[in-house]
Order: C-alpha cells, then structure tokens, then sequence
C-alpha cells in the first residue's frame, strides 16, 4: 500500500504544474501571559501536505477558518517559506525564486486589496504593465478584455478605495490577470459580495478558465462557489488534507445531507414517505418540520410528494455548509 | 522506472519545460536582472505614479509643501530667537551653528523624502498588505519606500537649504578646494547615513510592527540633535552618535574640519574624511538587517 503510493506519486510528479510533497508549516506561536512572560507554542497551520493540479485545472480548497487555506496560498506564492518538504509551482520553488514567480502568478486576496488604495483603478494598471513589463499591445488587449468582461468601465477614474466590495473585487481579479498568469491563486473571492456580483465573478472565472486554461485554485467559505466553478475539491482541516477528489463524491464521502424545512397548515404527526426510505424526519416544531435527505439527490420528487400527501403551506431548501460535512467526515472516520 | 523519473523531474531541464511554454504563450522572455537595478526601476515608477497623483492636485500640493516648509523651519526661528539673548551657543557663532543646521537639515531632508514612508511598514504588517506586495515581480523594499512619495517633503529640504546657503554667505573662514569639497561630500553621506537609519528602522519593525517611533527617535530625533553644535551635549550622548548610532558623521565631524575647530572626545583630524565610508557600512548594515527582517516575516507570516 504504502509503496503503491509512492510509485503514484513520481509518475505524477511529471505531470503537475502545482506540486507539493510533504508541505509542512510550523508557527512558533507567543502567548503573552503576563507582563514580559509569554509562552511558546508549535502549531501546525500546515500539516504533511501533498498534492498535484495540473496545468489548466480549476481546483477549490476548502475548509474552516484557520484550516490552513491562506498558508498553503501564501506559501505557493512565495510569501512565506515552508518549514518542510518539497514545493514547485511551474518548476520554481516560489520561496527561492519569489519575483520569478511573480510574472507567471495572479493572486487576489479577497480581505485585501492588491490595488493602491488612493489612486484610480486605471494608475494601478498602468503601473502594473510596467513593473510586469508587459508587452503594450498585450496589456491593451488584456485591459480591454478585463473591462469589458468585468464590466468595469465606469470605475477605471475612481480611486480604490471608494469602490464597493464588488467593484474592488472585479478591480482586482482584473489587475491580477493583466499579465497573462498562468495560474490564478484566489483566496476567498467571493466573500462579503452580494449575490449579482458572486455570479459575475464566478461567470468570468468559468470562462477564463475554459477560453485561456489558466489554472484556478480557489480557496473559499462557499461551497456554492465549489459547486459552480470546480471539478475537483479538496478539503483541508487542522492543516491536514482530509478529502481531495470530485465534489460530488465530498457529498458522499460526507455523507452530507440537504435539509427540506416545510411549513405545513397545521401541526401533524412526523412525515413519513413510503417511496423515499432515505428521509428521515429529523425535528418538528409546531407545524414547521425539518427533514434531512441525501445532497446527492433532487428536492424535487420530495416535494412533490410531499405537496401531494400533506398540505404544505411553505418550504425551503438549505444547502449543506462546509463545516457540517467536514463533521460528518470526522464521524465517518471515526475520528481521523 | 519510478527512480528515473524523479530523477528528470528534478532536474533543470524539467524545471524549465513548464517555463519556455509559458514565454511562448505570453510572448514575453523574462529575463534575470539585478535586484538592485530592478528595485531602482520600481522604485522610480510607483514614484512617479504618486507624483502624477500628487499634481492632480497642484494647489494641495503647494498647500502641504509650505506647511512642510514653516514647520520645520520653526526649528531655526528657535535658535534664532536664542541669538537674540547670546552671541554664542556652546562656544559657536550663529553662522557655525547655521552650518551645522543647514547641513544636517538638508541631507535629512532629502533622506527622509526618499525613504520616509519606511515607516509605515510595521503598520503594512499588522494589517497584512505587506503581503501584497510580496506577490510583485519586484524587491519590497523599493516598493515599501516609494509608497505613497510625497513630493511635499521638498519643503524641508528647501527650508536646510536656505539656512545652508545663509550660513556659507556669512560664514568668515579661510575657503580651500578640500573645505569646498567638503560641502557636497557632507550633504551626500548625511543623506545616506540617514538614509540608512530608515532602512534599518523599517527592518525593525519587522520584529516590532509597533516600533515607528523608535524609528522617529532616531532620525527626526537624531535631526534635531545634529542642528547644535555638539559642545552643548554631554559627553556620553556625543559618544553615542558617533560610535553606536553615527550621526556625528553626518555634519557634525566634517563640518568641524570646514569650521578649524576642535574634534570632541579628542578625535584625530582625519575623521572629518571618513563620511562616505561610514555611509557605506551602513547601508551594508542596513540591508543585512532589512533582508533577516525580511526573511524572519516570510517564516513567521507576522
């Protein structure tokens, strides 16, 4: 088993434009615990990491807050160095080769901007086609192209920092692709957006993705994002991959389970469907019942039935979210 | 099978596949440069594109550049004031003590209009934007420094100026070609000396992101300092600037030689020359201490 693996690996390694071995990244963490005394603590933000994206892959990494996601970004893109293991994003070791890497990665942080807060978009361009040293008649192409498809027009005269969170967004995925990047890092792009601007981005990223074969990797709070952008999904948690693979196969390695909320006229005994044993009725509260079914099923014959059965009055769906399957993980394991 | 491929793997030849497909797609040949020539080059577009920014706005520029001109040159109208009571201050005339002002004031001036936004670098890693500038095809710290130029610090070095070139009129002393030369040299190594006490002070922070005003202490501080003659301090401090932290080089021991006077700490003559290799030490301990700072932030994160 162990030495399958290993065959697995090298003959992969050839392959992957995005290679980690073993990535592993220790934080020497300082509590104060009082005046002038502290103490020190090893934290595995990073834990054994190995994996391979091919080039023109569009791949989410996900997991909860403080899983790992940023320190894995910040360590592909150079911005930190790894304290074990092996590293290459299209054969560089970005911690050695940091600004030979730069030419050939967009990055955009969603938390923060990588556009200078006091100018208009458009000095920011211009300053990037000179410090990429990008070809004129390729950056016209790309600006125009970023604009028009970004829709980003009306915002190049206004200064940064009085641009909606979308606004800003568009303007920084924009400014990340100026140079033909080969790979596109995204960390949590979509956060804090409202709904109109989440598809606009995400339509953009489907095409650029498909029309170019600049590889995604996307980290993300949003399995709604995973769901419409990306094929494969891997999962991080305590530093450690616990799942990487297709989404669907997330759901049932999960497990997980969407929730149908149904008001009903009035309060009546749990509901019970003959023709689908996979439901369970998990709580009922006056005449509101929640019942849970498999993700990887549709709502729709549920409904049905259940509009046919019982007289319902009002229903919603509710999604899976990334924390509930990363728990049924942990429980499907048996505690990994 | 498998040992072969690993092999190829590692080597430079697949290390550079990937790459020359990727020029070919983007048409663009990236070649190696010097990081040094490259962090000049950076350094002069994000410049220039403040100072687009800046005369945007000529009249807030006038505005701020004037403000920045009288504060600092209250500093002056207080030793003048002084003058108005004594005729010497520490043992030197008014035209000395304006040498000495005019010197230090100027070569900070221009340190601190080419390196004063160093300080900001702390708060850029308390609130993360350090790290976008870590994913740029160019050296942090010419980007840390030409960050947010502001063109309105001419005001100070307009105002050392003035007081420099009132101290070189009224000055009575016995010019010759090497207390000329002198001039320049002073303005040059003060300028780099102060120059890298802002590097090494934006290395600090670094490891304290909260340390701007240690920073400040040391060169605003240190400024301020110089603008005196150097008789007026006590012996443990004079020491100090010129053996810790050597300010003294900066105007006070060559501008000594210009003036015939005595060296403090009985300093042998030949100091007054030692200027420009002083600046160069630093600058050498500057970046030493600016790329562990650098290398520190990139294994902490913080």
């Amino acid at each position: 088993m162990d030495l399958d693996s290993d065959v697995r690996t090298d003959v992969e390694t050839t392959t992957g434009f995005i290679e980690l071995d073993n990535v592993e990244k220790v934080f020497d963490v300082r509590r104060r615990t009082g005046f002038m005394r502290g103490e020190r603590r090893r934290v595995r933000a990073v834990d054994s990491i190995s994996f391979r994206v091919a080039r023109g892959e569009m791949v989410g990494y996900i997991g909860p807050n403080g899983a790992g996601k940023s320190t894995t970004i910040k360590m592909l893109t150079g911005i930190l160095t790894p304290s074990g293991g092996r590293l290459r994003v299209a054969g560089i070791d970005p911690s050695r080769e940091r600004t030979r890497l730069a030419h050939r990665i967009g990055v955009v942080f969603g938390q923060r901007t990588t556009l200078w807060w006091d100018l208009p978009l458009r000095d920011s361009y211009r300053l990037m086609h000179r410090m990429y040293r990008i070809p004129d008649a390729r950056y016209r192409e790309n600006l125009d192209r970023c604009v028009e498809l970004l829709d980003l027009g009306e915002l190049l005269d206004v200064p940064v920092r009085q641009l909606s969170l979308g606004q800003r967004m568009r303007g920084d995925i924009a400014a990340a692709l100026l140079h033909d990047p080969e790979v596109l890092y995204l960390d949590e792009p979509t956060i804090g957006l409202d709904v109109v601007s989440k598809s606009r981005v995400r339509g953009f990223l489907r095409d650029l993705n498909a029309e170019r074969g600049t590889t995604v990797l996307l980290t993300t709070h949003d399995l709604t994002d995973i769901e419409q952008l990306c094929k494969r999904v891997m999962v991080i948690d305590h530093g450690r991959l616990m799942y990487d693979g297709a989404l669907a196969g997330l759901h049932e390695v999960g497990e997980s389970e969407r929730m149908l909320v149904v008001d009903l006229e009035r309060q009546l005994p749990p509901i019970r469907l003959e023709s689908e044993p996979s439901v369970r009725t998990v709580k009922v509260e006056g005449p509101r019942q929640w019942l849970a079914f498999p993700a990887s099923e549709s709502a729709a014959p549920l409904v049905a039935r259940i509009a046919a059965e019982y007289p319902l009055v009002d229903l919603s769906v509710r999604e899976p979210d990334i924390e509930a399957v990363i728990a049924k993980m942990y429980e499907s394991a048996g505690g990994m | 099978m498998a040992d072969s491929t690993t092999g190829v793997a590692e080597g430079p030849g697949a290390a550079e596949g990937p790459g020359g497909r990727a020029a070919d797609r983007s048409g663009v040949v990236f070649a190696e440069r010097p990081g040094l020539v490259e962090g000049v080059r950076a350094y002069g577009l994000i410049v220039m594109m403040w100072l687009r920014s800046t005369m945007a706005y000529r009249a807030s520029f006038v505005m701020t550049a004037f403000g920045n001109f009288a504060a600092t040159a209250f500093d002056f109208v207080a030793i003048l004031l002084m003058f108005s009571h004594v005729d010497e201050l520490g043992g030197y005339t008014l035209p000395e003590v304006a040498l000495l002002y005019g010197v230090s004031g100027t070569a900070f001036g221009l340190a601190d209009l080419v390196l004063g936004s160093m300080d900001r670098l702390g708060q850029r890693v308390r609130d993360g934007t350090l790290d976008t500038l870590l994913v740029r095809p160019v050296p942090v710290l010419a980007q840390v420094a030409a960050d947010r130029f502001a063109l309105r610090r001419l005001g100070r070095v307009l105002q050392g100026v003035l007081v420099l070139g009132y101290a070189l009129v009224t000055l009575d002393i016995a010019w010759t070609p090497l207390k000329v030369a002198m001039v320049p040299m002073m303005l040059l190594s003060g300028a780099a000396i102060f120059g890298a006490l802002f590097v090494a002070g934006g290395a600090f922070q670094f490891v304290a992101q909260d340390a701007a005003q240690v920073q400040n202490s040391f060169t605003y501080g240190g400024n301020t300092l110089l603008q005196y003659p150097p008789s007026v301090f006590a012996k443990d401090l004079v020491r100090g600037v010129t053996f810790v932290v050597p300010l003294a080089f900066a105007n006070w021991l060559p501008a000594l030689y210009v003036l015939g006077r005595e060296y403090p700490l009985g300093l042998p003559d030949w100091v007054a020359f030692l200027p420009p290799v002083v600046a160069a030490l630093c600058w050498l301990l500057a970046g030493l201490a600016w790329r562990s700072g650098l290398r520190a932030y990139r294994s902490t994160g913080s």
